[in-house]
């Protein structure tokens, strides 16, 4: 049985980080990342304006406070960026260390002057402490949790739109600024209700760690969107546990287990993760690797005088390790491209025969697609592909076709690995 | 902070002020290269990164200024610079999301590390905040017959070796900084020159760390730079302001911190805040104020030349002895209170008078004014009239804009390109063609 106060800890830094993930992915998604950073540094001199005005802690005014400098420090960093020579990063970080110096004057200033309320455990918003929280911060949290969740269901496709395709989104009629204003109040909203648990110097992570890890797993927005509410709904969870058990705040544990997060899904996510693609990578190379063998011993000898080719001219011909070499050619052997002639000379196979005209045919459309519409080059990432037909239009295969046809095939384009 | 009796407070101020100063000139000097590279986040980035290295530091050596602190400071700093890097070119997420991944979580696993073994080395999250100044001076060593504080002789050591480095990679730095395609394609190694600077920066944010803690680096880092870069074109002006500001809100900062009492690193931050927002309003290319004020200069100037050559306009009607009413001189310059002000300054300036019964007209300097200005406008329609099929009602619009604009040496030029400088396509005269 999990103690009351407990119960109600955990149950607001999951639905916390549930909100942040959620909302983080559209902040993500716009490039603004870096905007919640600098929002929540900026919140911290509204935190303790509210204080220094209201001489007590009242969590409604000093949010109130908060909100209203962050908003102002975004408006300071669109200002330069759009009034003065100061560019989009210097910006950001003007305003963030200003703002965050300016709050931490006050203060030091509060603290050496005390009014009214003790303002012992303000300086808990610098990094965080969830242990504070009661029910009535659970309510606030639930009820921007649900609006969050609300506003994203109801504008769902405007969100999307605007999140890919913010100038797309504003020729087809959308008010994309009215949208973007949105998300980005629903961003400032979630930094803030966060600052208390989280903490003016972390929040931010929080925002972006869930959806950073969550982009690794998936390319549909739905799906990211799951997954970085259930990221941050853990991270808020485990964070908390950790935190509580060994002493430490809040805000860098909950950050650390995201970063855990982010490292597994950098490392194991299929396809973006860094070990699937260093198996994809392999693949490729072995495959290129094998395409260059069938081509090269295609071109007949004129050493040994027969179609079978030697393994120092295969060396010669194709400029790689001569491991790699003897690797492609076993694993050619195998699958039956080539047949060893004697102890060191190769010849293709029937199916090598065909297999290596296919490779020079594919090779050669390829060639010639891409001095043909060398502007739809770009849309291809793998150009290599035998599949050829596959993966262009026929119409345009039968083009290239009959330009190779008018060009007499040339033999060192044949034998080129 | 009474009672010691080595020093005076003066001598607490001297040395609180040199640590300061030395410490935040490294980070401002180094941020103008960060905000020419457009890489101020990095900075930000690092400045929070370096904090497990400031605690392994400590832990290793238990000493608040020792080698160990900026040799594992370097190490960590480089390692996010690495990591960011990796992330977004590996990983393939975005730069600014790679950083804010990286950089927290540096800080976040730092914090954790003081809390977990801070209390050890006497070190804890007030440091983090507002830095060591308020205590370093006071740990000293002899030198040269002299109570030195430690800290100064480390900060100024990294500031000696940030000098070199910029004395040293002068032409490389700033090629990379302006250019770094060129300096790539030229055979500088821009990456290497990169990660020279990032380890340079993280030296400098460990020195920072003493004056004004881990997370108000930034400011140092950021806010000199941007100071110097709205003052200066040049990459040494921008240096030099930018050290200024940095040695002016060391100074400024102690005495903000005695009067308010807010802790010296914040006070600093503040004056920097302050230095900016002043080089902001009143710089002299770049300031909002003196843009402004450009801005409605020559807005002046356009009212008085439109009142001006409205009169002039009047001068060649029958009418020319009546003058023009006041009224009209207003609504020439497009009435409001900038045409007034306007019709003010051209009274002032003695280029209109009162012919009677408010009436208006030219005087002779005012005249000489009006003729250039109205030759520029017919210049520029007859110009437009020889070389462009436009229909004739099209020609004065184009001109009443241009005519602003046309000195005398492109008025010379325009004339001589005409076939008739002395006639516009309306018919009227151009005036001082006959003087030509």
């Amino acid at each position: 049985m999990i103690p009351y106060n407990t119960a109600i800890v955990l149950t607001g830094t999951s639905l916390l980080g549930a909100t942040s993930g959620l909302i983080g992915t559209f902040a993500l998604l716009r490039r603004r990342a870096l905007l919640g950073d600098t929002l929540a540094h900026a919140a911290l001199p509204g935190l303790c304006l509210g204080f220094l005005l209201w001489h007590q802690r009242s969590l409604p005014v000093m949010l109130g406070g908060a909100l209203a400098t962050g908003v102002a420090g975004i408006g300071v960093v669109s200002g330069l960026r759009r009034f003065t020579r100061i560019k989009d990063d210097a910006a950001l970080g003007i305003v963030l260390s200003l703002f965050f110096g300016a709050g931490l004057a006050l203060l030091k200033f509060i603290q050496r002057h005390p009014v009214g309320d003790s303002p012992a455990g303000l300086d808990h918003y610098i990094f965080g402490s969830a242990a504070g929280m009661i029910a009535s911060d659970v309510k606030l949290i639930g009820t921007i949790a649900v609006t969050g969740l609300l506003a994203i269901l109801l504008l769902y496709k405007e969100f999307r739109m605007v999140s890919f395709d913010a100038a797309f989104a504003r020729v087809q009629g959308w008010p994309a600024s009215f949208l973007d204003f949105l998300i980005m109040l629903l961003v400032s909203v979630t930094v803030i209700v966060a600052l208390p648990a989280a903490g003016v110097v972390l929040t931010a992570a929080q925002l972006v760690l869930p959806a950073v890890a969550a982009r690794f797993w998936t390319d549909s927005l739905g799906v990211m969107l799951f997954l970085a509410a259930s990221f941050g709904a853990v991270i808020g969870a485990t964070g908390t546990l950790i935190s509580a058990g060994g002493g430490v705040p809040t805000g860098p544990m909950i950050v650390l287990a995201g970063t855990a997060l982010v490292a597994v899904a950098m490392l194991f996510a299929p396809r973006r993760g860094l070990l699937a693609r260093t198996i994809a990578d392999g693949r490729a190379r072995r495959r290129i690797d094998e395409q260059n063998l069938l081509l090269a011993i295609d071109a007949p000898d004129p050493t040994s005088g027969g179609a079978a080719v030697t393994f120092d001219a295969l060396a010669a011909r194709l400029t790689q390790p001569v491991g790699r070499l003897r690797q492609s050619l076993r694993a050619a052997q195998r699958a039956g491209w080539l047949r060893r002639v004697n102890a060191d000379s190769w010849r293709l196979t029937e199916t090598g025969v065909s297999r290596a005209a296919a490779v020079t045919r594919a090779r050669c459309l390829w060639r010639l697609f891409l001095t043909e519409y060398p502007e739809s080059a770009s849309l291809f990432n793998d150009l290599d592909v035998e599949r050829i037909d596959e993966v262009l239009p026929s119409e345009i295969v039968a083009k290239l076709e009959e330009a190779s046809h008018n060009s007499a095939p040339s033999h060192e384009e044949k034998a080129a690995p | 902070m009474k009672g010691i009796d080595l020093f005076s407070d003066g001598g607490q101020a001297l040395w609180t002020i040199s640590i300061a100063a030395a410490a935040s000139l490294p980070c401002a000097l180094l941020g103008c290269y960060l905000l020419l590279r457009r890489m101020s986040l990095l900075g930000d980035a690092l400045s929070h990164a370096v904090l497990p290295g400031v605690v392994i530091g400590f832990w290793i050596s238990g000493s608040t200024s020792s080698g160990w602190i900026f040799a594992a400071a370097v190490v960590v700093g480089l390692l996010t610079a690495v990591l960011i890097q990796l992330l977004h070119s590996v990983g393939g997420v975005t730069e600014d999301a790679s950083l804010g991944v990286v950089f927290t979580s540096m800080f976040a696993l730092g914090v954790v590390m003081l809390v977990k073994v801070g209390p050890r080395v006497d070190l804890d999250v007030d440091c983090v905040l507002y830095g060591l100044i308020e205590s370093v001076w006071l740990d000293t060593q002899p030198m040269l017959g002299y109570e030195v504080p430690r800290a100064l002789m480390s900060v100024v050591g990294v500031l000696m070796l940030s000098l070199a480095f910029i004395g040293l990679f002068w032409k490389e730095l700033k090629l990379v900084s302006f250019d770094p395609r060129l300096a790539t394609s030229m055979g500088y190694p821009a990456t290497l020159v990169h990660y020279l600077l990032m380890g340079m920066v993280a030296l400098a944010v460990v020195a920072g760390f003493y004056a004004v803690g881990s997370v108000l680096v930034i400011a140092m880092l950021i806010v000199p730079a941007a100071t110097g870069h709205l003052l200066s074109d040049r990459l040494v002006g921008t240096m030099g302001w930018a050290a200024a500001t940095a040695i002016a809100s060391s100074i400024l900062g102690y005495f903000g911190d005695l009067r308010f009492e807010t802790g010296m690193a914040p006070m600093m931050a503040v004056v920097a805040g302050a230095g900016f927002t002043l080089a902001l309003l009143l710089a002299p290319r770049h300031g909002l104020g003196s843009r402004a004020f450009h801005r409605f200069r020559l807005a002046l100037r356009i009212v008085a030349e439109d009142v001006v050559a409205a009169l002039y306009r009047t001068s060649e009607t029958d009418s020319a002895e009546l003058g023009l009413a006041w009224r009209s001189c207003l609504a020439a310059g497009g009435g409001g209170l900038l045409a007034r002000l306007a019709v003010h300054v051209l009274f002032w300036r003695g280029e209109i008078g009162w012919v009677a019964d408010r009436r208006v007209q030219l005087t002779a300097t005012g005249r000489e004014r009006a003729e250039s200005l109205v030759r520029a406008h017919r210049l520029w329609e007859a110009y437009l009239g020889e070389n462009f099929d436009l229909p004739l009602d099209h020609l004065h619009e184009p001109a009443e804009r241009v005519e602003h604009y046309l000195g005398p040496a492109l008025q010379e030029q325009l004339a001589s390109e005409l076939r008739r400088a002395d006639l516009d396509p309306h018919g009227k005269v151009i005036p001082g063609s006959k003087l030509s």
